[in-house]
């Protein structure tokens, strides 16, 4: 009874997550030409709607009719499966996201995550990590050189990032000995004062620089610059396949605003009168406007350049961050 | 000028020659470079503005088919023919100076003498596929019969339309309605014309 009971909650509860989820990636979207557009004088998507609200609707039905286009000479197989790939695993990582506190409905307890895993943290970033196969095989699959290109970028843009988020992300953990969300958030419930940015300022930086180059944004947006490899490993897609590679990349982005919301900036425990749950929406929502500000403001690196500074910048850093905080715990 | 001055080749006083960022010679010079750059604020000064920009909600962008450009008096686009304001009759004369000045020969004109004999322009023409908007038309006019109008939408079926008498001559109706403006722009007179006019000397 218990069992079934069980499976239906986390059946609900997923397709919930996948609705909501997908709806503010789609949301996302919108939001994002709305800040570019405002930041450089112009309006924005403006017809379609009021303010250009509808516009999201509009290109979803875009993307839905638009003809799926299979070009010549690509493997048939792996450039079918690339952007589902890249949807999933981003879907999949946010079953072990906590967004909201707990609450009571009816007499009944829900828990706002899909399965509260005691090694979460490793799972969500484990299944990021595949994400990177979606651009990789679809590079590899597109016979066309600027998506062949997209791809190594991909692959380097992992080996250098990985680990640099992998390093930060452990002197945290050692002072919280738990990999389980809940439990990194329950360590920050004290307030404003026990968030952990205060603790680990170092870490909060490399992980909120590495979580760019993960959701591939701007500073780090090589694998799909447009002035070097036309539109990288996405070149050769159209239609829904694109748009699965790109609701994949909002979903990360929204998995890791609410990583970095989670680790280091006290989650949703409630600060003063604040609830918790407007607090997650707050802040995460404040990670999504950064990702767009960054967007407008900055120019990208070069692959080398994101090499140089993460193997010879980020990662001693972390390294050193790891060894302070070790020196302290002892 | 002296033969010498034009010698100097060198001739560009007002010009600050940038040599580029000199390379740092040693590895504490790179270091500091490294410092310099990776401490700097720049950054956050770029992310300041376009926040900035974002807070003072200055947007330029012009909704086009709602909302469109008053182009400067300046600008020179498809021709209009005038008409008297005293009389409402056209202003051409029909004196062919437009014609004769064309730089892209795309002016064509007929006249006749009509009943009245007075000179009656019968035929005018614009080839627009030719004519290159220099403006030497306008300017040339002694009757400011001929104006650049500032209309920008010229995208049309036909490469006729727009250059025929009819489409340029201010309609009749529109000019009734005293919705003919003075041209102000090229050729035209200045304001203060009036204060350049001399009595024509006759006392030589
Ligand atoms: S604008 Fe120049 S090219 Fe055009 S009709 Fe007038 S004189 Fe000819
Ligand atoms: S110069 Fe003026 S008045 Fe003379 S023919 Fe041309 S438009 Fe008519």
């Amino acid at each position: 009874m218990i069992e079934t009971a069980l499976i239906i909650e986390t059946v609900v509860k997923a397709v919930i997550a996948l609705a909501v989820i997908a709806g503010m990636a789609g949301f996302a979207t919108f939001l994002e030409r709305k800040v570019l557009a405002f930041m450089q004088r112009r309006l924005g998507p403006m017809h379609v709607g009021p303010y250009g609200l509808l516009q999201l609707a509009a290109d979803g039905i875009k993307l839905f009719t638009k003809e799926d286009i299979i070009p010549q000479n690509v493997v048939k197989p792996i450039f079918v499966i690339a952007p589902i790939i890249g949807a999933v695993s981003a879907f999949v990582a946010i079953a072990a996201v906590p967004y909201f506190p707990q609450f009571t409905v009816f007499g009944y307890t829900i828990h706002p995550i899909i399965s509260d895993i005691n090694v979460g943290l490793l799972f969500i970033m484990g299944a990021a990590s595949v994400g990177m196969y979606g651009p990789l095989l679809a590079g590899l699959s597109s016979h066309n050189k600027w998506s062949l290109l997209g791809g190594a970028r991909a692959v380097i843009q992992l080996l250098s990032f990985e680990v640099v988020s992998g390093l930060s992300i452990l002197a945290p953990l050692m002072m919280i000995g738990s990999l389980s969300l809940i439990d990194i958030n329950d360590y920050q419930i004290g307030g404003f004062s026990s968030w952990l940015v205060w603790k680990q300022p170092l870490a909060f930086v490399l992980f909120a620089i590495a979580g760019f180059a993960e959701t591939n944004r701007t500073p780090f947006d090589l694998v799909e610059f447009e002035a070097e490899i036309v539109s990288g490993y996405a070149t050769e897609y159209s239609g829904m396949r694109w748009g699965l590679f790109f609701i994949g990349e909002y979903a990360n982005m929204i998995t890791i605003s609410a990583l970095v919301s989670i680790i280091f900036m006290g989650g949703y425990n409630p600060l003063w009168i604040i609830p918790g749950a407007i607090m997650m929406l707050v802040k995460v929502s404040f990670w999504i406007f950064l990702f767009l500000w960054v967007r407008a403001a900055w120019p990208h690196v070069r692959p080398d350049q994101l090499m140089w500074v993460c193997w010879k910048v980020l990662m001693p850093l972390a390294l050193i961050n790891i060894l302070i905080t070790g020196i302290v715990l002892v | 000028m002296e033969l010498r001055g034009f010698k100097n080749r060198n001739a560009t006083p007002g010009y600050i020659y940038f040599e580029g960022e000199s390379k740092p010679q040693d590895a504490w010079g790179r270091f500091k470079r490294f410092a310099d750059r990776a401490v700097k604020g720049e950054l956050f000064v770029g992310l300041w503005i376009v926040l900035r920009e974002m807070i003072r909600f200055n947007i330029h962008t012009v909704q086009y088919p709602a909302e469109k450009l008053q182009m400067s008096p300046r600008y020179r686009s498809i021709h209009k023919l005038l008409r008297l304001f005293e009389s409402g009759y056209e202003r051409c004369i029909g004196c062919g100076l437009c014609e004769k000045i064309c730089i892209s020969n795309c002016i064509k004109m007929d006249t006749k003498v009509d009943e009245k004999s007075r000179k009656l322009v019968s035929q005018y023409t614009i080839n627009f596929g030719r004519c290159i908007f220099c403006g030497y038309c306008a300017e040339v006019c002694p009757e400011l019969a001929i104006v650049h109008g500032d209309d920008y939408e010229h995208a049309s079926e036909q490469r006729a339309h727009f250059g025929l008498k009819e489409d340029m001559l201010t309609p009749l109706d529109k000019f009734k309605a005293k919705k003919q403006k003075e041209f102000p722009g090229f050729g035209a007179l200045s304001k203060d014309a009036d204060k350049f006019v001399k009595k024509t000397p006759l006392a030589y």
